[in-house]
């Protein structure tokens, strides 16, 4: 059911990505990875189809290794609850370059809309602040989104984190490639790394 | 009241050569859930100018950094025990799918005098599930065919893109005991 005043995930993602420069952007297995997509392609885009949950560690051991570029994780509600742990992991590391949004409808929208534990419990701008996230940020307006999007590239204040209550609706699905190895070695091309 | 019949104790010498081998593959970023097998090895990298040690929460989330750590043009090692490889299952995947270069090192339990039952179901099925899951496992059973098995699996995993796991079995490590 989509309740009234909650953001529209696609203007979420397209004001996340807008002005993106050199972002590196990672989506989560699910609807935000359609969600990036649809904002554009773009060579520097992550899309994930399988391995639940590791979408924040992805973008962890990207951000680690390129400390001069803003890596940027755009996840689901469920896709993140999975992964809970990997914020404490990044909580502990800090890593400056790390943003991380979840797109949250409280709902496994890929598997016909069952609640997570986001519409009644869990609070994860609390776990995440919890786990040494000390910017995490609970987002309901459009301006607090464009706000966030200008933080993404400021490299010496991350980590930082963002939940963003959003529409539960089903939108259309933009689907990119699902050829995992092309989508990596795309990245690594354009960040100049020449194939093995 | 707990000892240990190994390992710190006495030094080996092992992880020092897995350690220089690392080094000689410019390996950088070393996740791992602590582990007395690894101890001496951790104790390594996060004094190391050159590696960052990383440590998780769960084992699987190495295996999705390291993806991450080799799309942004850096090498990984996994450091995990037997009874941790229950928990990537899934994340595995990733590997054939991204096709990074994917090396783990492996302490066993569940093998070579184990007093503790718990730790035999998964450590005796440690080899069929990274089998099963498309990952080359090779194993050192004492310490001085360490260094040798070190530099083939670095070298089929980063050079040929053959993921591999090398086991330590519980023989070189030595046997944990628990006493009162």
């Amino acid at each position: 059911m989509s309740k009234a005043n909650l953001l529209d995930r696609r203007q979420v993602v397209s004001a996340l990505l807008a002005d993106r420069k050199d972002v590196v952007a990672i989506g989560g297995l699910g609807a935000s990875t359609n969600d990036i997509t649809a904002a554009g392609d773009h060579a520097r885009n992550f899309y994930l189809w399988g391995g639940m949950g590791g979408a924040a560690m992805i973008g962890l051991g990207l951000a680690i290794a390129q400390p001069k570029l803003p890596v940027l994780v755009i996840t689901g509600d469920g896709e993140m609850l999975m992964g809970m742990g990997s914020l404490a992991t990044i909580g502990l590391q800090k890593p400056s370059n790390l943003s991380i949004v979840v797109l949250d409808n409280e709902a496994y929208g890929e598997t016909g809309g069952q609640t997570s534990h986001t519409s009644a419990a869990a609070d994860l701008v609390g776990v995440a602040r919890a786990c040494g996230i000390a910017d995490s940020r609970a987002i309901s307006t459009m301006a607090e989104v464009e706000g966030f999007a200008k933080a993404v590239h400021h490299l010496s204040a991350g980590p930082r984190f963002a939940n963003v209550k959003i529409d539960s609706a089903n939108v259309e699905r933009i689907l990119p490639s699902r050829d995992g190895t092309y989508i990596v070695n795309r990245i690594r091309g354009d960040l100049g790394f020449q194939p093995i | 009241m707990q000892a240990r019949t190994d390992a710190s104790d006495t030094a080996p010498k092992w992880p020092d050569d897995i350690f220089a081998t690392l080094q000689r593959f410019d390996v950088r970023q070393v996740p791992y859930v602590p582990d007395a097998g690894h101890s001496k090895l951790i104790q390594r990298v996060l004094t190391s100018s050159t590696m960052r040690g990383i440590p998780l929460t769960t084992e699987e989330e190495g295996v999705a950094l390291l993806a991450g750590a080799w799309t942004g043009g850096q090498r990984g090692v996994l450091l995990m025990q037997s009874s941790g490889v229950g928990n990537c299952i899934n994340m595995l995947s990733l590997i054939p799918i991204l096709r990074f270069p994917f090396l783990t090192l492996v302490t066993m339990r569940g093998e070579w005098g184990e007093f503790n039952p718990w730790q035999v179901p998964m450590g005796s099925t440690t080899q069929g599930v990274f089998e099963l899951s498309g990952i080359k496992v090779l194993r050192a059973s004492n310490a001085a065919e360490v260094p040798a098995v070190l530099e083939a699996a670095a070298a089929q995993a980063y050079n040929a893109l053959t993921p591999t796991a090398v086991l330590l079995s519980q023989r070189l490590i030595g046997a944990k005991v628990f006493t009162k």
